[in-house]
């Protein structure tokens, strides 16, 4: 059979949605950035909404995140995603606007801004990408690095009593009165992601309800901040990372 | 005509109030005025002051070392600015609670008993009142019907139906002002 | 003619942003400004006009908000007085950056750290000098009196807009706490949706198949692109000190002596002006309006017919240099600062400026 034979529109099983540009990604092989975003750009393909949809970008891996989907994005300074979101969102109240937050960028130097859009319930979507690791600046603590993991700030180890403990920021978020839903996510499998693609659509959802905040925690990977291989790095994950960051809604109302 | 005015005393005596009156009578009278407060943690309970300006011609600076007449309402303020007044100008003060009266021989001295005569015509609040009609007794630079015209602008809607009570403080202030020294 | 209202130069900030078209303020409180977040709040814009109105949780928020909100081609504002203004800096550089417009009111304090809620104008280096990170400017603009406070409203955001680039009105606790009267403009509506996509194609409106998607972004690792990014910055700031240059002379084409001044003191020097103008001193006041642009080619075209200069402000000497700098050497520059929130008398600045002259 040749393979014009098979390269039928009634054979396809898969395509990239449009939504998703044709930009070679910068993430390592094994990263999960690629596959939150390919998630995040079939959820505004199937919803239609890609002509009301803002992204916000931070800083770190993700900064680039406008290079692969194909919205309209604005970057934010380190950790200020959600002031640009809850301005764009109450100046454009019609449109989908989400923020795309790594460790570092929510949970510690932008934690007073992630903190007070979730209190006042601004109508818009987190997703937080929650690896554990610096990934852009190299590989170095971050607030939600587990207690003994060898970054390249605590080479030896986080000590709590140096270093204080993980900051389990999803679990404060939830209790915020303005959050509607909060969630916690992974993307190592099949499963795992279809799953996370489900949150991801139910936030997006929910922000054009009005219900308030939607915060999507992804539990991800950094094998080359891990010093790990793609799935020696998911292996890792599943057995510490979910011990401490476990899978599930913390709140859906 | 130029008249610069210094109002201190407590906060919570209503000078910045006063002060503000004053300035909108000025502009319902076509003068030109500004009105700069002593700002910041004194105006919770600590002495306040405020510089009005009213003038036929642009102000300048808003800032002054000398004024024309003072109106003090403590004896802090007293303290501060009885040496402000320029050489001819007016110095008002009540009384109450003054424990060194005003020596100058050189301005006008006058008092008015502002809180005797609040209590008494049973305005208590009209306070800063009395002391805006001492002050227009002794210069008359607006008219009484741009003052009334300057508190309509000055107080909120809801409160005009005061305004009848504090015309009665305007006229008792007037009326009771003692002059102290004359030159 | 139009009624003319009693109010405070902080209140005329409110009052001009509701009725200048403005989309959004968010803001933290701060003496001596908070008056203007308070205004708005009163005043209910978004009941009217739909002017947004929100108290960040804190300036570094405020100004991100901005970043946001000018992203999508909106009439954004926030207002500090100088220790916000420290904390919005690094978002003030993210806006030159990306450039992006909006308007940032500075209500200036005595300084450094805490310092005191009094007027002060030592924020003149951060204001025209960067503040923030990199090779940026900002539109400068320094009120002297409640209307300017009002019309430098509408002003900074023609500017901003005009150039893509942040403007700020640089103000002071004098010109913010006092009151004057104040001319209420006519309104001027929002800029409606249809409007923005079709003036300020580069806005984050939601992107549509007819274009590409719209980035707003300072970022540049590319180092030609980066290059590129801060000629063409240069190129905007030129055409500013080219078109955008303001000021107001005062006696100044018959004077042996200018002293420059801006904003409250500007005000005080008019004064000092008067007096020695009586006492036959042919002095005269040069009151830079823009602060950047400065305006250097006026100060060069007096000169030649000067003994002297003089720069007086609530600092230490800062728009001093831009005056030196101006001079290059050809006459004396002196100086007369107060600080401490300490505003001098315009009998002192007299004093002070015939101190400088008899050296």
């Amino acid at each position: 059979m040749d393979i014009k034979d098979i390269m039928k529109p009634e054979n396809m099983v898969y395509s990239k949605t449009p939504v998703l540009t044709s930009t070679t990604m910068h993430y390592c092989p094994g990263c999960s950035h690629g596959t939150v975003h390919k998630l995040i750009a079939e959820v505004i393909e199937e919803m239609g909404i890609q002509e009301k949809t803002i992204g916000i970008s931070p800083v770190g891996c993700a900064v680039f995140a406008y290079n692969y989907v194909d919205i309209d994005w604005q970057q934010a300074a380190h950790g200020r995603a959600p002031a640009l979101a809850t301005a764009t969102k109450r100046l454009h109240p019609e449109k989908y606007v989400f923020t795309y937050q790594g460790d570092g960028d929510l949970a510690s130097i932008g934690t007073a801004e992630i903190m007070h859009a979730c209190n006042r319930g601004e109508n818009i979507v987190v997703i937080f990408i929650n690896n554990g690791i610096y990934g852009m600046t190299g590989g170095q603590m971050a607030p939600t690095t587990l207690i003994g993991m060898k970054t390249a700030t605590s080479p030896y180890g986080r000590d709590p009593k140096l270093h204080g403990m993980p900051l389990k920021i999803t679990n404060l978020i939830a209790q915020l009165d303005g959050t509607c839903y909060v969630t916690r996510q992974a993307v190592h499998n099949a499963a795992a992601a279809r799953k996370t693609k489900r949150a991801i659509r139910k936030a997006f959802e929910n922000s054009a309800l009005g219900k308030g905040t939607s915060f999507v925690e992804v539990v991800s990977t950094c094998n080359s901040g891990w010093k790990l291989s793609p799935v020696a790095a998911n292996e890792w994950m599943v057995e510490n990372m979910f011990p401490e960051y476990p899978m599930g809604d913390l709140k859906d109302r | 005509m130029k008249e610069e005015i210094i109002i201190a005393g407590f906060g919570g005596q209503g000078v910045l109030s006063m002060g503000k009156i004053l300035a909108y009578s000025g502009i319902m009278q076509d003068q030109e005025v500004t009105w700069m407060p002593s700002y910041g943690p004194e105006m919770r309970g600590g002495t306040a002051n405020v510089t009005v300006i009213l003038s036929d011609k642009k102000i300048s600076s808003p800032i002054l070392s000398k004024c024309d007449v003072a109106i003090i309402l403590n004896q802090q303020s007293l303290d501060k600015f009885e040496e402000s007044v320029k050489p001819g100008g007016v110095l008002i003060y009540d009384p109450n609670g003054i424990t060194r009266v005003p020596q100058r021989k050189d301005i006008t001295i006058c008092s008015i008993a502002a809180v005797d005569i609040a209590a008494e015509i049973g305005n208590s609040k009209g306070y800063n009142m009395v002391v805006l009609g001492a002050y227009l007794k002794m210069r008359p630079v607006v008219t009484l019907e741009n003052v009334i015209k300057g508190l309509k602008k000055s107080i909120p809607e809801r409160h005009h139906s005061l305004i009848p009570m504090n015309e009665k403080a305007i006229a008792a202030g007037m009326e009771k002002i003692e002059i102290k020294n004359s030159i | 003619m139009a009624e003319k209202i009693l109010m405070k130069g902080n209140e005329a900030i409110a009052h001009a942003a509701i009725r200048c078209g403005c989309d959004g303020y968010f803001g933290y409180p701060i003496t001596p400004q908070s008056e203007i977040m308070e205004t708005l709040m009163e005043e209910q814009p978004w009941e009217t006009t739909g002017m947004v109105v929100l108290q960040a949780e804190s300036e570094t928020s405020s100004i991100n908000m901005l970043y946001g909100g000018a992203s999508c081609g909106k009439k954004v504002m926030t207002s500090s007085s100088s220790p916000g203004l420290s904390l919005m800096c690094e978002g003030l550089s993210y806006l030159a950056g990306a450039e992006l417009p909006c308007l940032v009111v500075n209500v200036v304090r005595g300084g450094p750290g805490l310092g005191t809620i009094q007027p002060g104008q030592g924020d003149y280096f951060q204001a025209c000098k960067g503040g923030g990170h990199g090779d940026y400017r900002m539109i400068v603009l320094a009120p002297a009196s409640a209307q300017e406070m009002y019309d430098f409203v509408d002003l900074s955001f023609e500017l901003a807009f005009k150039y893509r680039n942040p403007a700020m009105i640089l103000s002071d606790g004098v010109i913010g706490q006092m009151m004057e009267k104040v001319e209420l403009r006519p309104m001027k509506p929002r800029w409606t949706n249809e409007e923005i996509i079709k003036s300020m194609p580069w806005a984050t409106t939601g992107k549509t198949p007819d274009r590409k998607q719209n980035v707003i972004t300072s970022l540049a690792l590319d180092a030609a692109v980066h290059e590129r990014l801060n000629h063409t910055l240069i190129a905007k700031y030129k055409q500013m000190e080219d078109e955008e240059v303001r000021f107001e002379s005062v006696q100044c084409e018959d004077a042996e002596h200018v002293i420059v001044a801006y904003g409250c003191m500007a005000r005080i020097c008019e004064s000092t002006i008067e007096m020695a103008r009586k006492e036959g001193i042919k002095l005269g006041l040069l009151r830079p309006i823009t602060l950047f642009p400065f305006p250097k080619k006026e100060i060069n075209r007096l000169v030649p017919h000067l003994k002297s200069m003089m720069s007086v402000e609530l600092s230490t000497g800062q728009m001093l240099e831009d005056v030196q700098l101006a001079v290059n050497g050809r006459i004396p520059v002196n100086f007369f600062g107060r600080l401490g929130g300490i505003v001098p008398s315009p009998e002192e600045v007299l004093e002070a400026f015939k101190n400088s002259i008899n050296k």
